[in-house]
């Protein structure tokens, strides 16, 4: 389903949830008390709200407490569709998307063919229409065939539908090229994201360079790999003007320097993939493939600096990264296997992590997955006020379970979670109102 | 020495012509006039003048250009000078040194006029240092094209009465032009708003300190201008470097008959040429009843046969 469609055969029931703890990060609301859906729309969300205000017919939940909140929306994820959907397709990605309460996902350009023509941002938007179950908004190439050298037809891509620009896991290189396309994204008020890590610095690296990656024999990428290339990027953002986002940043260093750069009032953001925020390079352990990705862990300091990071508001924004990989590409030697973890399903479920740590506040983490890229993107979700589309979730923050591979969802089982424990899991997705993951564990 | 000549001389006090820069606008005036006395020389029968009789004048191209070497050649011949054209393939051409070793070979050859178009900007200008000669800029880098500027500002005058209260937006590929340049400082010193439409990746740095005013959306900034002039962008540029593709210029900088609607009724269409159509503007524009394209290449020979009569009166001998 893309962002406008409301899909299926008939309109949902009115839906009822009494008896709630609303979160709604873009009012600050954190309350007990009802919301009221129907025509795919939230009616109405808050402590004053009767439920007996419901439309005739409405289905009434008791939440008996639990909390109801604006479905996540996911600005990183690498779907397999068009070209490798034995990895992942729209649809196997929207079905995992629901079980971990994910509404919308932004799908990265690295498909075969690359998304980088308005007409194959048409083609993921039709799939989706016809195949998915959760929004799905395209993200479309910055430069042609990800090539780094040529610019694609942002004021195109972006009529077509894409709601964001970026080179999915490739770095533009060529500053001169990286300056330009800022500048003519600019004009067209499109968003500019990108994956800050000189593929210099960084070539023949497979984990953070440092200790571990000397005892394990493995070549390092260096914390200035990602550093060097997100100041370039930020004095380039500050030149042109352009809204950038770094796609994810992985060290305290570079948290910092978007700290300094969002200080002097630039137009830049930040992001962060679960992983850095609950995982470090000592869970690579025996050379296990499936905590390989670009960034790499990090070590457990990095960790922290990032976790404070989001407490702060200092990235904006955390993401799954969700990259499917099969074992053609993952059972490998360590150097030789793919970057890359799966991670729609357990985006929640690890963000709770944080929570219950009582290191960042509910409001913060479900902020930094649902207002915060709303507002990056320019879409009119990821809140329960009265008249924003009813993509909701339910979810209890506090059930414990772990996560068993025969019931990941997504079509790849690459998950750095697997056996992990967790507090905290999804109940029910509704997707503009309707049900699209009942909960049956 | 004729008593036209003498005038010339008082009311354009140059022995060259580098630029619109430095010339006042009086001087402008001056060359807009004899501009229009050579167009009606340039159509009777008889078209030859006497003004440059006698006088050797030397066509140096670094830069290859049909239309401005033509119209130079034509201007000369009809003021009855002999002119020779020279092609310097510039691949071949060591720049710098080779440049000021070509202008001691062709000063030892006693040319009196010299027409330079070079691709780097300020080349006639070292030139011309180096040489006894009137010179006359066709173009330097993206530096100016004076003659340009003054044809087109001959175009506009003949049909809109005068420059001055006039607004006019350049629009395109404003960074790599001379032409807009030029016409910027003309326009100006001529007393009309000059407004410049492009991506910003077509728009030289701190372009709004050059007396214009900046747009970068087409339907804004040709709002109630006068004069639309539509500048070439070239191929090796809209493949992904400054624009990303022809159909994305066209379709949000290409002048069609909905953007030029945002114009004044009465605006007319300029285009220094050659034109890409179906690029920077639509051939239903291009070739319709506001475009003054045609006539600005009348407008050129005649603009350029002025200036040669004006700089005739400083040769050498005179």
């Amino acid at each position: 389903m893309n962002g406008d469609a409301n899909g299926g055969n008939g309109t949902p029931a009115p839906v009822v949830f009494s008896n709630a703890r609303i979160v709604d990060p873009a009012r600050d609301l954190d309350t007990k008390g009802t919301v009221i859906i129907a025509d795919g729309v939230i009616q109405a969300a808050g402590p004053d709200v009767d439920g007996k205000d419901a439309p005739a017919g409405a289905v009434i939940t008791d939440c008996g407490g639990k909390v109801v909140a604006p479905g996540l929306i996911d600005m990183r994820v690498f779907v397999g569709e068009p070209g490798h959907e034995h990895r992942e397709t729209l649809r196997s990605a929207s079905k995992a998307a629901a079980v971990g309460g994910v509404t919308t996902i932004i799908t990265m350009p690295d498909t075969e063919p690359v998304i980088d023509e308005p007409a194959l941002v048409d083609y993921v938007l039709r799939r989706a229409r016809d195949t998915a179950i959760v929004r799905v908004h395209p993200a479309a190439a910055l430069t042609k065939g990800l090539e780094g050298t040529a610019m694609t037809e942002i004021g195109m891509l972006k009529e077509a539908g894409a709601v964001a620009f970026t080179d999915g896991r490739h770095c533009i290189a060529n500053a001169r090229v990286m300056q330009r396309l800022m500048t003519y994204a600019n004009e067209f008020g499109a968003l500019v994201m990108h994956h800050p890590q000189d593929a210099n610095l960084s070539d023949g690296g497979v984990m953070n360079m440092g200790e571990t990656a000397s005892r394990l024999g493995l070549m390092g990428v260096p914390l200035e790999a990602e550093i060097i290339m997100l100041e370039r990027d930020l004095r380039l953002a500050a030149m042109t003007g352009a809204a950038y986002h770094a796609a994810q940043i992985s060290c305290g260093e570079s948290a910092e320097i978007v700290r300094a750069a969002k200080a002097k009032g630039h137009n830049v953001t930040a992001g962060v993939s679960i992983n850095h925020l609950t995982l470090n390079e000592n869970d690579i352990g025996p050379y296990r493939t499936f905590f390989k990705m670009s960034p790499p862990l990090r070590l457990e300091d990095d960790r922290r600096a990032m976790v404070e990071a989001v407490r702060d508001g200092i990235i904006d924004v955390i993401v799954s990264s969700h990259d499917p990989q099969d074992v053609e590409t993952k059972r490998h030697p360590f150097a030789e296997a793919a970057d890359g973890a799966i991670g729609l399903e357990t985006l929640l479920p690890a963000a709770l992590r944080l929570v219950h740590s009582e290191d960042v506040p509910l409001m913060t983490v479900l902020r930094a997955m649902t207002s915060r890229p709303a507002q990056l993107l320019g879409l009119d979700t990821g809140t329960l006020k009265p008249g924003a589309p009813a993509d909701v979730i339910v979810f209890d923050p506090d059930t414990p379970w772990v996560l068993a591979k025969e019931d990941i969802v997504s079509r790849s089982k690459n998950s750095p979670f697997e056996d992990a424990r967790f507090q905290g899991r999804v109940l029910r997705t509704l997707v503009a109102g309707r049900t699209v993951h009942p909960y049956s564990g | 020495m004729t008593a036209h000549t003498n005038d010339n001389a008082a009311s354009f006090p140059h022995r060259h012509l580098l630029g619109i820069e430095g010339l006042q606008p009086s001087e402008i005036l001056t060359l807009l006039d004899l501009a229009d006395q050579a167009v009606e020389v340039s159509r009777q029968v008889e078209k030859k003048k006497a003004v440059l009789r006698g006088r050797t004048q030397i066509n140096l191209f670094f830069e290859a250009s049909t239309r401005t070497q033509s119209s130079f050649e034509l201007a000369g011949k009809r003021l009855g000078a002999d002119v020779m054209n020279m092609s310097v393939a510039s691949s071949s051409v060591k720049k710098g040194e080779t440049l000021i070793d070509t202008a001691a070979t062709l000063n030892a050859m006693h040319p009196d006029l010299l027409v330079v178009r070079h691709h780097a900007a300020g080349a006639v200008k070292l030139l011309a240092d180096k040489v006894g000669c009137s010179v006359v800029n066709a173009g330097d880098g993206a530096h100016e094209h004076p003659t340009q500027a003054l044809l087109d500002a001959l175009t506009m005058r003949r049909h809109k009465g005068q420059i001055a209260g006039l607004t006019v937006a350049i629009c395109g590929d404003i960074r790599h032009s001379r032409v807009a340049r030029s016409n910027f400082l003309l326009l100006n010193a001529l007393g009309a708003r000059v407004r410049v439409v492009a991506p910003r990746t077509l728009l030289p740095a701190s372009v709004d300190r050059l007396g214009v005013d900046v747009y970068t959306d087409m339907r804004t900034g040709l709002k109630d201008v006068d004069i639309v002039m539509m500048l070439r962008l070239q191929r090796e540029r809209m493949s992904g470097a400054f624009v990303p593709s022809v159909r994305e210029y066209f379709r949000y900088w290409g002048l069609d008959a909905e953007k030029l609607s945002y114009a004044k009724d009465d605006a007319l269409v300029m285009h220094p040429g050659p034109m890409n159509r179906g690029v920077e503007i639509d051939p239903e524009i291009a070739d319709g009843p506001r475009s003054l394209i045609r006539e600005q290449v009348e407008m050129g020979v005649a603009v350029r046969m002025a200036v040669l009569e004006a700089l005739a009166a400083h040769l050498p001998n005179n």
